[in-house]
């Protein structure tokens, strides 16, 4: 039997598979429907309407991309009925719309605006009623302003499928309706991860991340400051998006330019503290695989920590299963705890007069910073976080002509990083760059894989495990001979909610779980440029892999400035001085948000 | 189906007692297609409304969002996030009741309770509702309380009406 069917969509013969929509047929076939709450993948449950077409037989229009082609089925995308009925739905939904584009931040990226021009409507007909309007910036990650809600649902799909957080969901009915937490409570009153993978989808202005543009003006306006900058891994493989690039352009050198351009004192790199982090975590590892395999007690799996929307999703979800959590603070934060102490100790100059920006893939790192116990001497070891798009915005602002930057360098000491640091930015390479320097420590010998990549937890799929047999270890590391290593490695919280369960009931076969919050990892943070697929993840995906092999030091203990750090600052691994700067705690939290002890 | 929740003991059992009922509803209806709204149903059965806590009682216990309950109970106008009055008042809405003064008796009750539709007054007695049509329309303006109907109000009537209760 054939999957192949044939139909006509406006007068022309087209063929799909069977189980395509009509929607899909079109596509392939280069007929383009408008459309809008509808997401390929992710979300298709028809809620808006838009993508209505003439199916010849049927007594009323059909949702085209719900409904699935059929064999001799003649469709017409475009016909007077079509095009007044998609008008009328378009006109209705802006009839309650606050239509304040010229001061929305998605003013030209906005995908109901984008709409418009498709279909040819400006200005509305109709000056309806408009629903409540109510802006929830409580959280200092996420704005939700339900006044330019379209009540298309995507974020409720990605935050309760994907996501498995179900903080998002509609409530009341009919004209009451809003897309909110139980009760209308504001975001931080709920086990909302901040994960802002709701902000990645939002077609409008309704869901964005809380600005810290205004705020990183006024610090590089102030001449009494010094403003350090620093940079995720993941951010140089998705920025060029903003100006045109292909997905999967590393902007490396053109970033750093463009900071320096718009002021930046320093700029930084966060990889140089992933280097860090695999030291200071690859050691806590093997501190506890030592406990273990000595019949002491050890808390195992050990599961890493820089992923600040897993962080809260497993406070809230699993407070008693803290313990199995990394102390390492993540990278940007460990940092910026340097940059107030080495650095400012360096410079001869008042930490206090430092301002820390970084740049993120991620929204809940803008709530990170804001955890009190990530602060040393009562100053926060970073001050303000940008995401991608806010930096994107901030280059537009400055009047700076991105494509034509020339290539510039991060700055010393501070900037310098291994291949293993870039690997950071997605899903498999915290644990890879952590086996390349754990194994190597271990037994004296180059982790045994093909350019050093562990293949098996290289990819998008949810759950990735690999086993690695330890032979012939150096004298220290006797109790390991013959010890086969399990490893797992999953992003996205459903995933990792899979991986916790066996932990919480105590049949967790893994040594070490690397968890990232959002699908893919940081390459699709909740701050990454949209719109964020498959095929645009596995381009920067395959970025941060080339930036990885082309550098000659690709092992974080290979990192000749780190290796200094330790001699002139801070001692060793997991000692009094790292203790202090680069690791912190956790603190169990409710489905609200309130501590619970 | 359980006669339990229709011989309502609230006003003597205790808050725990309460929710422990309400934890036997879940374990029997759990893992029945569509429970959600079954276990609610009766939930405000037990409890005589859903408040928030409530709802987070059930949500955990049936592994669902909590926003997914509090979506359902606002959804359908047959919960109630509030306690109800010792007596519950609902005035006709249907279209004859409303042209031939359903609307001022609102207004009218409204004023003597001081409460919203929706609401029960300070003092716990009663509870103000509208509902759509109750068939009484040659009749018209009727309004309900409890059990019984109320033909061809007359607002300056009301008082003595509620006077009753
Ligand atoms: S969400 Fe879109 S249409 Fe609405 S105000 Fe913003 S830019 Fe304009
Ligand atoms: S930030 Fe993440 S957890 Fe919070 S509402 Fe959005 S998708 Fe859900
Ligand atoms: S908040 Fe955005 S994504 Fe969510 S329903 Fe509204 S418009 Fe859609
Ligand atoms: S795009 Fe098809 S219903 Fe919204």
């Amino acid at each position: 039997m054939t999957n192949t069917i044939n139909l006509t969509i406006n007068n022309k013969k087209v063929s799909g598979s069977k189980n395509d929509t009509i929607m899909e047929v079109a596509k392939r076939n280069n007929i383009i429907i408008p459309s809008l709450c509808y997401l390929e993948g992710v979300h298709q449950i028809g809620s808006c309407r838009i993508c209505v077409v003439e199916v010849e037989g049927a007594k009323t229009l059909q949702a085209s991309c719900t409904v699935k082609a059929r064999e001799g089925m003649v469709v017409h995308t475009n016909t007077e009925k079509v095009k007044k009925a998609r008008k009328l739905l378009y006109e209705l939904m802006l009839s309650d719309h606050p239509q304040d584009c010229l001061s929305c931040s998605r003013n030209q990226s906005c995908e109901l605006q984008k709409l418009g021009e498709l279909i040819g409507v400006s200005m509305p007909r109709f000056h309806g009623e408009k629903s409540k309007s109510c802006i929830d910036d409580k959280s200092p990650s996420i704005v939700r302003d339900m006044s330019k809600c379209i009540l298309c649902r995507r974020c409720v799909t990605v935050c309760n499928d994907i996501q498995g957080v179900g903080v998002l969901n509609a409530q009341n009915r009919g004209f009451m309706t809003t897309v909110s937490p139980a009760a209308d409570l504001p975001l931080d009153s709920v086990n909302c991860t901040y994960c802002g993978q709701c902000t990645t989808v939002c077609p409008v202005g309704a869901l964005q991340e809380k600005d810290s543009i205004k705020a990183v003006w006024d610090a590089l306006f102030d001449k009494n400051r010094r403003v350090v900058v620093q940079t995720a891994p993941a951010v140089r493989a998705a920025l060029g998006e903003e100006f045109g690039y292909e997905p999967g352009t590393l902007v490396t050198g053109k970033m750093a330019s463009a900071l320096k351009e718009m002021g930046f004192d320093d700029v930084f790199d966060t990889n140089f503290a992933a280097d860090l982090t695999i030291m200071e975590e690859g050691s806590e590892l093997l501190a506890r695989l030592a406990d273990a395999f000595s019949g002491k007690e050890a808390v195992l799996p050990m599961v890493t920590s820089c992923s600040p929307g897993w962080i809260k999703y497993v406070e809230h979800t699993w407070p008693d299963e803290l313990d199995h959590l990394s102390s390492c603070k993540s990278p940007h934060v460990m940092l910026g705890a340097l940059i107030k102490s080495y650095y400012a100790h360096k410079l001869g100059i008042d930490p206090e007069s430092l301002f820390v920006v970084s740049v993120m893939p991620c929204t809940a790192k803008k709530y990170e910073i804001t955890r009190p116990e990530l602060a040393n001497g009562g100053l926060a070891n970073v001050d303000a976080v940008l995401t991608t798009r806010e930096l994107a915005r901030m280059i537009k602002d400055s009047g700076i002509d991105f494509r034509s930057l020339e290539d510039a360098e991060f700055d010393n000491p501070l900037g310098l990083s291994t291949g293993a640091a870039d690997i950071f930015g997605t899903s498999g390479g915290v644990m890879e760059a952590a086996l390349r320097t754990v194994y190597e420590i271990v037994t004296g010998r180059e982790l045994p894989f093909e350019k050093l990549h562990v293949t098996p937890i290289v990819g998008l799929e949810q759950i990735k495990t690999a086993e690695l047999l330890i032979e012939n270890p150096l004298e220290d590391f006797l109790f390991l001979d013959g010890v086969t290593l399990k490893i797992a490695v999953t992003s996205g919280l459903s995933g990792a909610a899979r991986l916790m369960r066996e932990v919480a009931d105590g049949i967790s076969p893994y040594h070490f779980i690397e968890v990232m919050g959002c699908p893919g990892g940081c390459i699709s943070g909740g701050g990454q440029p949209r719109l964020t697929d498959d095929s645009v993840r596995q381009k920067r995906m395959e970025a941060i892999y080339r930036e990885d092999e082309g550098k000659t030091l690709r092992k974080s203990h290979d990192n000749p400035s780190v290796t200094k750090l330790y001699e002139d600052f801070l001692g060793s691994p997991l000692g009094h001085r790292s203790h202090e700067l680069l690791h912190t705690t956790y603190t169990p939290r409710g489905i609200y948000n309130e501590a619970v002890k | 189906m359980n006669t339990q929740t229709k011989t309502c003991t609230c006003k003597t059992e205790s808050e725990h007692e309460k929710l422990e009922r309400i934890e036997e509803v879940i374990e029997e209806y759990k893992d029945k297609e569509g429970s959600l709204i079954q276990i609610l149903h009766m939930a405000q059965g037990i409890y005589g409304y859903l408040p928030l806590k409530v709802q987070q009682f059930i949500a955990e216990r049936i592994n669902k969002p909590l926003s997914e309950v509090s979506g359902v109970v606002t959804f359908y106008s047959y919960f109630s996030t509030m306690p109800k009055g010792k007596n519950t008042i609902r005035v006709c809405l249907g279209t004859a009741c409303y042209v031939r003064g359903g609307k001022k008796i609102i207004e009218r009750l409204k004023e003597i309770l001081e409460v919203d539709v929706g609401a029960t007054t300070q003092d716990g007695r009663f509870t103000l509702e509208v509902m759509r049509c109750i068939g009484a329309c040659g009749l018209a303006p009727a309004i309900t309380i409890n059990d019984k109907v109320y033909k061809q109000v007359n607002p300056d009537k009301l008082r003595s009406i509620l006077d009753q209760y």
